[in-house]
């Protein structure tokens, strides 16, 4: 083995290099002193004070936020009520679509999902009036689609490994299937859930192509605001913007990562 | 390897007036087109040490989950103490399961864990709490209630899966291989155990187990099972003496095995001529059997013994060479070939540490049992 250190060493310093060295960049420029971005004029965090100024940015990032949340809440109970169906029922009625339905989202090109929502979205309001108009409603709605495909596999693999018996220790101490959900399973794969719930939240704070497709006029979130502002020349701002985004999805990260491997030492502890 | 149990009373399955507390009436379970079970009909008594035993797909395991209620019978019904629980669920039936894997829940430590099936009862919260602890020192473990299960060794999580099956007081406790998990030495220990509480309770137990010594060692009788059906049920004594089938024969012990037919009955006494070892043998049989009819005699290794000289009055002697030895400490299991072919097995106790072997290879041996020792199967 120790021949082959250096290599391995210098393989994984190319690795992070290769993963890092763009997001290191744009935290560096973040707290750049000049108007141009690509040249260093010296440290300052005047860009993060004009970015607490930029009303439109923070406004764009408080409705992101707050579609988000209601995004990955949502798409935690859907995909939750998907996993159990396709884990806890072997078989039933349309089984094979839902299975397929609820991993589409994962390979499905966005901007595909994106078109087909609005299609749908305008079908709907010329037949039954809903939704009037296109906004956060429905950027939260086609967030969801999407991100409960997400939730659910997280959710699945966690309830796929949990033991049927313990369910069935339950009942068979006096526990209706009601309740040994809610005392038994859900505290079980609560982790994921967690983990879920982030990771839903992450992808929609992230998203551009679907929301560009579904929004109207008066809901811009982020990323979209992000991308118009960038046609016109990079601002610092955008970078001080990015750097705070890094720092809170790394925290969540960070977090759901925490959970999952909590998790898994303490199955292999109760499993030996 | 088989322990006397007393009853009291002494074996209720065979008091007539006795209601069984667990009554199974043609009862088969099909998945698809597979029979796990097939049309079983069984009684258990209360305060019945039961085990069903048999090799893995028996449907031993199934038969159990619709004692608890995991799985509902294709056709048949099972009832009680009385009741007719064919379609009750499970959590309204007056059973409790332990479970192979124990199933303890990791997210409540071990007094939660036995305080769960109480909870549901609605039990106030002092009597819950004396009875969890009467639990834990009925299983000897009070020191680990505030323990989570990943805490614990394999032995301990074995006391809190039984303390908490226990707890509600069932009319019956159902155990899925209960000591499978468990280590041999400490899988000795806890068979005595187990028998202690369930005496002290008076619970009726009903084991699955694929382990014979494991089911000889506890029950008051045992349910050997095959292919879905039950093959014989009867105390571990006479399970092993009178096997009534060849599987139940060769399942139980090691047996030598002799095919023939009968030539003739005469009171208890039944003669067997053996074509393939070329030997008549004396059986008792008290069950009439008809002359030409195919039977099979068994024979268990240690009930042969070797003989000095050939006696003209004693019945089944026959001549052979040693083959095969092998010497297990205990005891010592010889094959001997007969001039037919045909091998038979014998063990011998080894008294005398060190003593010179007796018996070796290629040594011609005069071997010799008594009509009473071994039994006739016909089927």
């Amino acid at each position: 083995m120790k021949p082959r250190l250096p290599l391995l060493i210098s393989i994984l310093l190319f690795g992070y290099a290769f993963l890092y060295i763009p997001i290191v960049s744009l935290i560096v420029y973040s707290f750049n002193e000049s108007r141009l971005v690509t040249v260093w004029g010296g440290f300052s965090t005047k860009w993060y004070g004009e970015l607490l100024q930029n009303e439109q940015l923070l406004g764009a990032a408080w409705l992101s936020i707050r579609i988000a949340a209601l995004t990955a809440s949502l798409a935690v109970v859907l995909g939750t009520l998907a996993a159990l169906a396709l884990v806890r029922f072997r078989r039933f009625r349309g089984r094979g679509s839902l299975e397929v339905m609820v991993t589409a989202p994962l390979v499905m090109p966005e901007v595909i999902i994106g078109l087909s929502l609005l299609l749908l979205f305008v079908a709907l309001e010329t037949l039954t009036g809903w939704p009037a108009g296109r906004g956060m409603d429905t950027i939260v709605i086609a967030h969801t689609t999407f991100a409960m495909a997400y939730v659910a596999v997280v959710v699945q693999s966690r309830l796929a490994h949990m033991d049927l018996s313990l369910e069935e220790a339950a009942l068979d101490l006096g526990a209706r299937p009601l309740k040994v959900f809610f005392t038994i399973t859900l505290p079980i794969i609560a982790p994921s859930l967690v983990a879920g719930w982030l990771l839903a939240f992450t992808l929609s704070l992230d998203d551009l192509v679907v929301a560009s497709f579904v929004s109207g006029p008066g809901a811009t979130t982020l990323p979209m605001v992000v991308y118009s502002s960038v046609r016109l020349g990079v601002s610092p701002e955008i970078n001080a913007l990015a750097t705070i985004i890094v720092g809170l999805v790394s925290v969540a990260v960070l977090i759901a990562g925490g959970l999952l491997w909590r998790q898994e030492r303490r199955n292999r502890l109760s499993a030996d | 390897m088989s322990r006397a149990r007393q009853f009291t009373p002494e074996e209720p399955w065979q008091a007539p007036e006795g209601e069984p507390i667990v009554r199974i009436e043609n009862v088969t379970k099909r998945f698809g087109t597979f029979y796990a079970v097939d049309d079983i009909s069984l009684s258990i008594h209360p305060g019945e040490f039961f085990s069903l035993l048999g090799s893995s797909g028996c449907g031993k395991t199934t038969l159990l989950r619709m004692l608890a209620g995991f799985e509902t019978p294709t056709s048949g019904r099972i009832f009680i103490d009385g009741q007719d629980v064919t379609e009750v669920p499970p959590y309204e039936r007056p059973v409790n399961m332990m479970f192979q894997s124990y199933a303890l829940f990791p997210h409540m430590n071990v007094a939660d864990n036995i305080a769960f099936g109480l909870k549901q009862d609605g039990m106030p919260r002092a009597k819950r709490n004396a009875r969890v602890a009467e639990m834990l020192s009925l299983v000897q473990i009070e020191a680990l209630a505030k323990r989570k299960p990943h805490q614990l060794s394999g032995g301990q999580r074995q006391r809190v899966a039984l303390a908490r099956a226990l707890a509600k007081h069932p009319k019956i406790l159902l155990l899925d291989e209960p000591l499978g998990a468990l280590d041999k030495k400490l899988r000795e220990q806890t068979q005595f155990e187990l028998v202690n509480i369930q005496e002290r309770l008076g619970i009726t137990f009903v084991v699955v187990t694929h382990d014979q010594e494991e089911a000889m060692t506890m029950s008051s009788r045992i349910a050997l099972m095959h292919e879905g059906r039950i093959e014989q049920v009867d105390p571990p004594r006479r399970l092993y003496e009178f096997p009534s089938t060849r599987y139940a024969a060769g399942f139980i012990g090691s047996v030598n095995l002799f095919d023939g037919y009968v030539i003739e009955q005469d009171d208890d006494q039944v003669l067997v001529q053996c074509d393939e070892a070329d030997l008549q043998l004396q059986v008792r049989h008290s069950q009439p059997l008809v002359p030409g009819m195919a039977v099979t005699v068994a024979l268990r290794p240690e009930k042969v013994r070797v003989l000095e000289q050939h006696d003209t009055d004693a019945p089944n002697q026959l001549r052979g060479i040693i083959k095969e030895i092998a010497y297990l400490g205990d005891v010592s299991i010889y094959h001997v070939e007969l001039a037919s072919g045909k091998r038979v097995q014998f063990t011998q106790s080894n008294i005398q540490a060190l003593a010179e072997q007796p018996l070796t290879w290629d040594e011609e041996v005069l071997l010799g049992w008594s009509a009473n020792s071994c039994g006739v199967l016909t089927e």
